[in-house]
């Protein structure tokens, strides 16, 4: 074991020279951080007693942890969002387990999208406008809707792209290339404050279903070409194979081309799930507080001020721990169900 | 069974198909030969609409392979194809390879389906094999399955596109005694190949194609002893 170690990073002068390098900056930045958090940190106390030391202020993020998660949603009723997001990280533990995969996931996933929603409408007494929703259950909200909803356009806009009828080709082009030329902000900034210009006096749209509908429009023009690189890689000869023994346009894309040209992007699929994931975090120029808004509104408190890093930390982290979950589940993904090639 | 009148077939400017007309009998095994590039493949594939021609027809059974009205799926489950590169789906076992045309576009039911892929699998001896993945075979494997494909949508003819020319020397046998049993049991063939032996021993007729025509159509015997068209002897002498 310790052979193999040492064959492995102190076999010559040059590699021991890169590994002791390598180890010291590690040791450095862990040591550095360690520090900064544990020793240095101020885990007790106030903003007078963090203002001294230079370490990280963790009574702040005591503080505002449930600002930061939560946002305004009233307090009375934060046993919900904390219930719904158990029940999201229960949904996530049972959809990714391979022998889950199967017709009635669809349907499970809707229920749980239901109930989700529910949890943090409630209803009469306890009704909480979206307004108020805010934090991590906001952004969960968008993502998670947006991914599902704007996947499955992202699939019809690709195989438009890709068929060869004139008037579903050049639509599907003149879509994903308008929705990639412009940025996301923009498209945000549409649907909040164009969008209500045009519409009658009185009738109002509500301001998250605005937001989430940009998303799903925006990320379905991503998805699309992705999906189409796949489409792009299924041979010739598995159409023909397909059409030799009968089967019509419509069963050779559901059957035989999609299985394997979905599974084919399985890399840039996530890589376009993840980035939408974080693009999310746009939706504070349009005063959504998500999981960043809140994070910088936590910073606004005159009586605790000065302590972005400690914010900025903690959301990160939470970003970190959710994008490198989709990771690792993706790889997973890959290797079940890619056959062969 | 099939009908070709005065087919023409252009790519761009290159005038693949020059005025073919061609009449297969029900339950007749016909080879095609020629050198490369003559036009042989594109006439088969004319036959199930998987390449459209500009001019003349080609009846299916008198049904019009490219009239608007046809539905060309039905016509499909009746003319099997086997290709060259076999074209087996990967992402589907063998015993699914064989079942989704019979389930999907037929209607069979799945219990069906499969007895009669099993069934099929047996005859081409790869039984053992049924619950394996398409990557899994090898090339001789692949086809005799591809053929079981076929066979499972009870075809009336079968359209062979070169179906041992991807294949390493040694696996060539393994498919050709296949494709002979099928000849004995009376199953109707249009066969593109350039195994002779094979024809000789399986043909009705063999129609030999040079640059887009059809140069002679004549009885094995005629056609290797008797030939009076100088490119047929030409080719003869190089491929025997």
């Amino acid at each position: 074991m310790l052979k193999d170690y040492r064959k492995k990073y102190f076999n010559d002068l040059e590699s021991s020279v890169a590994s002791l390098l390598i180890f010291c900056i590690y040791f450095f930045i862990i040591g550095y951080f360690f520090n900064w958090l544990i020793i240095e940190g101020v885990w007790v106390g106030d903003a007078s007693v963090c203002k001294s030391s230079t370490g990280a202020c963790v009574s702040f993020l005591k503080e505002k942890l449930v600002f930061i998660l939560f946002g305004v949603y009233p307090r009375e009723f934060l046993i919900r969002p904390i219930l719904g997001i158990i029940i999201l990280i229960l949904g996530w533990l049972h959809f990714t387990k391979k022998k889950n995969w199967n017709n009635l996931l669809f349907f499970k996933f809707l229920a749980l999208m239901f109930i989700y929603i529910l949890l943090l409408r409630g209803f009469n007494d306890s009704f909480v406008p979206t307004s108020k929703w805010g934090g991590l259950p906001l952004t969960l909200l968008l993502s998670i809707v947006g991914i599902a909803l704007s996947y499955p356009v992202g699939i019809f806009l690709a195989l438009a792209r890709t068929s060869n009828q004139l008037i579903p080709r050049y639509l599907s082009i003149i879509y994903i290339e308008l929705i990639r030329g412009v940025p996301l902000i923009s498209i945000l900034f549409m649907s909040s404050v164009l969008i209500p210009l045009f519409l009658p006096d009185g009738v109002t749209i509500n301001k998250l279903f605005r937001a989430q509908i940009a998303i799903i429009l925006f990320s379905a023009a991503y998805f699309a070409e992705v999906i189409r690189g796949g489409l792009n890689s299924i041979p010739k000869g598995q159409w023909e194979g397909a059409k030799s023994i009968g089967l019509n346009y419509f069963q050779i894309i559901r059957l035989i081309v999609l299985p394997q040209a979905l599974v084919k992007v399985i890399p840039p699929t996530v890589n376009t799930i993840i980035g939408m994931f974080k693009d999310t975090s746009l939706v504070i120029i349009i005063a959504l507080f998500d999981l960043m808004g809140t994070t910088k509104a936590s910073m606004t408190d005159s009586k605790w001020l000065g302590f972005s890093v400690e914010a900025y930390f903690l959301c990160a982290l939470i970003y970190f721990i959710i994008c490198s979950k989709m990771g690792k589940f993706s790889k997973k993904v890959e290797q079940e169900l890619q056959r062969g090639h | 069974m099939i009908k070709i009148n005065n087919l023409n077939k252009w790519y761009g400017d290159f005038h693949v198909l020059k005025d073919i007309n061609l009449e297969i009998k029900t339950g007749e095994k016909v080879v095609v030969c020629g050198p490369s590039g003559s036009g042989k493949s594109t006439l088969i594939r004319c036959i199930n609409n998987l390449e459209q021609y500009q001019e003349g027809e080609v009846f299916v059974d008198s049904v019009e392979v490219q009239d608007m009205q046809t539905n060309i799926e039905k016509l499909r489950m009746d003319v099997g194809m086997v290709f060259q590169h076999f074209n087996l789906f990967p992402h589907l076992n063998i015993l699914e390879n064989l079942t989704i045309g019979p389930i999907k576009s037929k209607g069979l039911s799945e219990d069906e389906a499969k007895k009669r892929a099993l069934n099929f699998l047996e005859k081409v001896k790869i039984l053992s094999e049924a619950n394996k993945y398409p990557d899994q075979l090898s090339g001789g494997q692949k086809q005799r399955v591809a053929i079981a494909r076929t066979l499972c949508m009870a075809p009336k003819i079968i359209l062979f596109d070169e179906p041992t020319s991807a294949l390493d020397p040694e696996m060539v046998k393994e498919v050709l005694d296949v494709m002979m049993d099928l000849a004995k049991e009376g199953m109707a063939m249009i066969c593109v190949t350039h195994e002779m032996g094979f024809a000789k021993n399986v043909a009705d007729r063999i129609i030999f194609m040079d640059e887009g025509r059809i140069v002679e159509d004549a009885s094995p015997n005629d056609f290797f002893e008797n030939s009076t068209h100088s490119r047929v002897r030409e080719f003869l002498s190089q491929i025997l």
